[in-house]
């Protein structure tokens, strides 16, 4: 085993827990939405890149050819993709809703704003 | 040669997501996050998969890009400076990474033609699809023909995701005229 031979899925895992330390550790709901978009793409490296042969093409049937790339992976990514984008477009919907009852899209001002003694009286 | 492409734009999405990570202006985040999905798309054309490729780049890259634009435009937001250093979280992905790395270590080296991907399936499709369905580009045969219902279902999905939106923005413009 070599640095390279294995370095997509460490680019893959590196990918992820970005996108995982994004959405934990960042207060704003558009970047935690980035973040989850970016943990989503590394998912579709984790698909595709086992599927690649070197020296292939890609698996589009001719007779000038003989090895191809895996086309399941490609199939199953190809629908993950356009689920993705939709989940995103709802998270976004939510996101402006929540901006416009609370006028703050901070995770902590959100959570401030929901506690049972919000509200500047009972605080010293 | 093939392998060192993949490898410098795979170190590319590296750098672009450290900077997107540490850039608090969410549309220098935006962009970043476009920047990304384009290198995304054009690994996955290093990748041989020229059909994600092209359904990244329109729909990641272009379609994701306006949609945050848009959202970021109704929110005029900027990031607010973290309250505390985020050291857990920090802990918590390494501790999670080195897992998965540790439990890559077993799995079958970046093109290796003996690897189970490459002989179960797949030679069955790419052998007797073009002849089932008539169709040689094996992607869209499997897609469109020997697994129609997914496609099916993920059409329900997109629609799903399309009424809720509908629901929740109609909510937002009903409201603003009773405001008014």
């Amino acid at each position: 085993m070599s640095l390279f031979s294995h370095f997509d899925y460490w680019v893959m895992i590196f990918l992820a827990m970005a996108g995982l330390f994004i959405v934990i550790a960042r207060g704003n709901l558009i970047k935690k939405l980035v973040g989850l978009g970016i943990f989503q793409t590394s998912v579709y490296l984790l698909y595709l890149a086992p599927g690649k042969i070197v020296g292939g093409t890609a698996p589009i049937i001719d007779a000038a050819f003989k090895v191809y790339s895996n086309p399941l992976p490609h199939v199953l990514i190809l629908t993950a993709i356009v689920v993705g984008v939709a989940t995103l477009a709802l998270g976004l919907a939510l996101v402006v809703r929540i901006r416009e009852a609370y006028g703050t899209i901070e995770e902590d001002e959100l959570l401030r704003h929901e506690a049972p003694d919000a509200g500047g009286e009972s605080r010293p | 040669m093939e392998t060192l492409i993949v490898n410098t734009l795979l170190s590319l999405m590296v750098v672009a997501v450290v900077v997107l990570a540490r850039t608090r202006n969410l549309f220098a985040v935006i962009v970043l996050f476009g920047l990304y999905s384009f290198l995304m798309a054009t690994v996955m054309v290093a990748l041989d998969a020229v059909d994600v490729a092209m359904t990244e780049a329109a729909v990641g890259a272009g379609i994701s890009t306006v949609l945050m634009l848009g959202a970021l435009h109704l929110c005029r937001s900027e990031e607010a400076k973290p309250a505390h250093k985020p050291w857990l979280p920090l802990a918590v992905t390494a501790a999670t990474g080195l897992v998965l790395v540790y439990g890559t270590l077993e799995l079958p080296a970046f093109s290796d033609p003996a690897a189970p991907i490459h002989t179960h399936v797949a030679p069955r499709y790419l052998e007797d699809g073009p002849r089932e369905t008539g169709i040689p580009n094996v992607v869209t045969a499997v897609l469109a023909s020997y697994r129609g219902f997914d496609t099916l279902g993920e059409t329900t999905v997109v629609f799903t995701a399309g009424a809720g939106i509908i629901a929740l923005l109609r909510r937002r413009r009903r409201n603003s005229r009773d405001g008014t």
